[in-house]
């Protein structure tokens, strides 16, 4: 019985401390990352063919959630605030929350998943292949070659893509509040321009979504890099990449709303 | 796929998020209001003033013709001193204009307005309104009511 007791702590310890591992190793990881894409200046071709594939095909999914969380939230806000004889604010309203959280929130999590999950996949099987190490073997760097690309895509596209995801959201709620539910459209526009502030509401925005874009990003090609290169291993490293990244992006957000939007 | 169709395709989705941008910063946020205009300054002093914050709007007739820029609390005459940036447009308010603190709607977001006096001079740069009228305070007004009430039933 105690065998089985000491066994369990054991497992822990071993647990916490492969946990601890793996964040030093990532830390590692993102700092030489960080010193290889100096490289990209002298090879801008690869970073826009990941840019292409990283920031190009996410904009799809991102254009239409856009537009449909933007409707969402003017056909409730609309219901919550006609009762108060307030459903001129309606704009204003959705334009804040798009720019100070749904935006940049929302985008990260569907670029954690449909480019995240992606660049695990890809750089993952390129270790299980092993074209990795064939790459060093002809003297070239896969950090720079590989990793630094990817990780320079996903860092640009980020806040790109937010900035789309809160223009659609406001034109979907436009296309709602004012087309459909018959709001006067100058109060709809001129609520907002009174109200939301381009340096605390929209450079903020800007800047959560790069540092998402860096988190997002880091998770994916760390995971895709240092994942066990087995076909399994492969699928648990995608996962974990949607996962942590997804916890990493919200845990975050309150951080940056908590330093951001208090005074 | 080709890489100049790729190169094509990226140029967009940078010329998306720009033009998303800057419908952003133009369409929905403040940008067109700091918009090039001039400003001068004017300070006006108010033994309250209620729930007036900085940006919140001065106005005239209705109409928006500045911003408050400042809000400071003058220690030694017991007042808050509130700095607004009036368009440089509207520099005709006479000296002796009023300045009070008033609230849009019932509850609404409280402002500066102005009620243009008669003088022959008008306000400039720097210059202090000293014809002022605090903000209403919700809860005194119901306080002093509930006191005046209970003075009549007595």
């Amino acid at each position: 019985m105690f065998s089985g007791l000491i066994d369990r702590v054991a497992h822990l310890g071993a647990a916490t401390i492969h946990s601890f591992r793996r964040l030093g190793r990532g830390s590692v990881f993102l700092l030489e990352v960080i010193a290889s894409c100096a490289s990209l200046f002298t090879r801008p071709r690869l970073l826009i063919k990941q840019l292409y594939s990283v920031g190009v095909q996410t904009l799809i999914i991102i254009v239409v959630a856009g537009l449909f969380v933007g409707m969402v939230m003017a056909l409730q806000s609309y219901y919550a605030l006609i009762d108060f004889g307030a459903e001129d604010s309606v704009g204003v309203m959705v334009a804040l929350s798009l720019m100070r959280e749904l935006g940049p929130v929302v985008t990260a999590l569907l670029f954690a998943g449909r480019a995240g999950s992606a660049l695990t996949a890809e750089i993952g099987l390129m270790k299980a292949t092993e074209q990795l190490s064939g790459m060093e073997m002809m003297a070239v760097n896969p950090m720079q070659r590989i990793v630094a690309p990817r990780f320079m895509a996903g860092v640009i596209s980020m806040p790109l893509l937010a900035t789309i995801f809160s223009a659609v959201g406001v034109i979907g709620a436009y296309l709602v509040a004012v087309e459909l539910l018959g709001l006067d459209s100058g109060p709809f526009w001129s609520q907002p321009q009174n109200k939301v502030d381009l340096y605390l509401d929209l450079y903020n925005g800007i800047i959560k979504s790069v540092v998402f874009g860096v988190v997002a990003t880091w998770i994916a090609v760390f995971e895709g890099y240092d994942c066990i290169p087995t076909s399994e291993g492969l699928g648990q490293a995608t996962t974990r990449t949607v996962v942590h990244s997804s916890l990493a992006i919200l845990f975050l957000d309150f951080v940056l709303t908590a330093l951001m939007f208090t005074k | 796929m080709t890489s100049r169709k790729i190169e094509i395709l990226v140029g967009l989705f940078v010329a998306a998020a720009i033009a998303a941008f800057f419908m952003l910063a133009m369409q929905v946020s403040n940008m067109s209001s700091y918009g090039g205009g001039e400003n001068y300054e004017l300070s006006a002093r108010f033994d309250n003033i209620g729930g007036l914050k900085v940006r919140s709007p001065v106005s005239a007739g209705g109409v928006t013709i500045g911003r408050v820029t400042g809000i400071q609390y003058n220690s030694e005459s017991y007042e808050a001193v509130v700095v607004m940036a009036i368009e440089t447009k509207y520099d005709k308010f006479p000296v002796d204009t009023a300045a009070s603190i008033f609230t849009s709607g019932l509850l609404g977001e409280q402002f500066v307005g102005f009620e243009p006096g008669a003088e022959e001079e008008f306000l400039k740069q720097g210059d202090v309104i000293d014809l002022t009228q605090s903000a209403l305070v919700l809860e005194q007004i119901i306080g002093q009511f509930l006191y005046s009430k209970a003075d009549e039933e007595e």
